[in-house]
């Protein structure tokens, strides 16, 4: 049965088809295609920058704020603006649990 | 049908390994039990850092942890060791772990005398409980009396993408033979507890459920971090998980699609079959300590990072979805699913493979942790020492 890891040239995988990230499957360079499974076929992007295996790359434009979508849910929100085909990591993309900071900012009016 | 053998105790538990252990119910019994245990062979001390100066649901849990690993179903003799002035009331200890219907012997350092005594007299002991237990047998058990907890650590972006989903079939299927699972670290559900909680078969349960993440989260408030860098480590960030929710949504995959019987307390016994889940930190040492502690005779470890992770009483089967650790680590990885990543092997496959592995560590298969002897053991702490 044809899945996301069954074609030979795949490096990347999409968990759920409205996730708006995907994680690598080898360490990618800059300039390079990455391939992946969705909604019954392949697919290509080009990376904008260095990526590491088991890192994650942005699919599409996502917005200051806006939620992270992997395995079809809530990974948190980013950080900045995230053009396509960039490196998705804790540098643009903020968890929004276990925020004992974040608690106290909103406590002290922050 | 899958053929297994086990150790069938007088109450009816079901063990896979046949262990005499050495209890010390206080730290200060430390160096009296591990010099027991270089005495006797095959013996398995469990030194730890507590048993005085806690008082509460603290000293309770701590109390509870020795007495489950006694009580264990892997344990076929226990030896307790006190020092006589501890918090840890060590006749309790010896009698809650008797009821389990298992030979147990409790000595005490100051009745005895001092330490050189302790040891003379804890030796003698230890060899006739080994030579009593040596000659019970493995009999013929089934699927249904295995009690596997799941577990990862060291987690990578492969832990989610295939060496988790590969035991969650394996769980899905020990749990259609009528065996019982056991998933916890409650710190690695945050952010994906609502997906555990519509599994739950009542409110109570999911109610509980929450409750538990609840508990942790205030926790982290009350100290004001942000748990990141905690957890997720620095290991599992290096490996692309960028925040404890990706952990999170990963990290449940391990624990299959059956429906959530129950949420039980650390190292509290497991009430009935199926699939239930242990309030516990996502701390590997704690974690499977509290496991073994609640009868779970067998723990199955995803790890992508590569962690050694073993314990004293109950063999832990180490399942990697990363090739360059499974190649690197191979000392300590029993199992590489990596090929699911490259198309050669399907997520159902890899759990079949978990699967048969699990029958024949069951049947005595030694883990390449068990091999090693890793036996680390680590008693969570919900209270201060005074």
């Amino acid at each position: 049965m044809e899945n996301a890891f069954t074609h030979s040239k795949v490096n990347g995988v999409v968990m759920k088809k409205n996730d708006n990230v995907i994680t690598l499957l080898n360490d990618i360079k800059k300039g390079e295609k990455v391939i992946f499974f969705i909604n019954e076929s392949y697919k290509e992007i080009e990376a904008k920058e260095e990526v590491p295996f088991g890192h994650k790359l942005s699919l599409v434009e996502i917005q200051e704020g806006e939620i992270i979508r992997k395995y079809g849910e809530s990974i948190g929100k980013a950080t900045i603006r995230i053009q396509s085909g960039y490196h998705v990591h804790t540098h643009n993309l903020i968890g929004m649990r276990g925020r004992g900071d974040q608690k106290d900012e909103q406590k002290r009016g922050l | 049908m899958t053929k297994l053998n086990g150790y069938v105790r007088s109450n009816g538990s079901v063990g896979l390994r046949n262990h005499l252990l050495l209890l010390p119910t206080v730290i200060c019994a430390n160096q009296v039990v591990n010099r027991i245990a270089q005495q006797v062979q095959d013996s398995i001390a469990i030194p730890h850092q507590h048993g005085c100066s806690q008082v509460g649901e603290d000293k309770e849990r701590t109390h509870q942890v020795l007495v489950g690993m006694g009580r264990n179903p892997n344990v076929g003799a226990v030896l307790v060791v006190s020092l006589g002035c501890e918090v840890i009331n060590a006749k309790e200890v010896r009698d809650e772990i008797a009821e389990a219907g298992k030979p147990v012997i409790w000595i005490d350092i100051q009745e005895e005398g001092g330490t050189i005594k302790a040891i003379q007299k804890g030796t003698d002991i230890a060899r006739k409980l080994l030579k009593d237990i040596e000659s019970l047998q493995r009999v013929p058990i089934s699927l249904s009396d295995l009690i596997v907890g799941v577990k990862c650590g060291g987690s990578d972006a492969t832990s989610g993408l295939c060496s988790n989903p590969a035991l969650g079939n394996a769980a899905d299927k020990l749990i259609a033979n009528e065996g019982t699972v056991v998933m916890g670290e409650t710190t690695e559900i945050i952010g994906a507890e609502h997906l555990l909680a519509n599994r739950a078969v009542n409110t109570e349960v999911k109610q509980k459920l929450y409750q538990s993440v609840e508990r942790f989260e205030k926790e982290i408030e009350r100290m004001g971090v942000d748990m990141r860098g905690g957890n997720p480590s620095p290991g599992n960030i290096a490996g692309g998980l960028s925040t404890i929710e990706e952990k999170s949504l990963g990290c449940i995959s391990k624990g299959g699609h059956a429906p959530l019987q129950g949420v039980v307390e650390y190292a509290t016994e497991i009430p009935k079959k199926g699939f239930y889940f242990m309030d516990s930190p996502g701390n590997d040492i704690e974690c499977v300590t509290g496991m073994a502690a609640a009868g779970v005779t067998m723990v199955c470890f995803t790890t992508g990072r590569g962690t050694p992770t073993g314990n004293p009483i109950i063999p832990v089967i180490k399942i990697s979805g990363n090739e360059i650790i499974s190649r690197k680590m191979q000392d300590n990885i029993d199992i590489d699913v990596s090929e699911v990543l490259i198309g050669k092997l399907s997520l159902e496959e890899a759990g079949r493979v978990i699967f048969n592995e699990i029958v024949e560590v069951a049947n005595g298969k030694q883990t390449k942790a068990e091999v090693l002897g890793h036996q680390e053991f680590s008693i969570s702490r919900i209270g201060i020492s005074l």
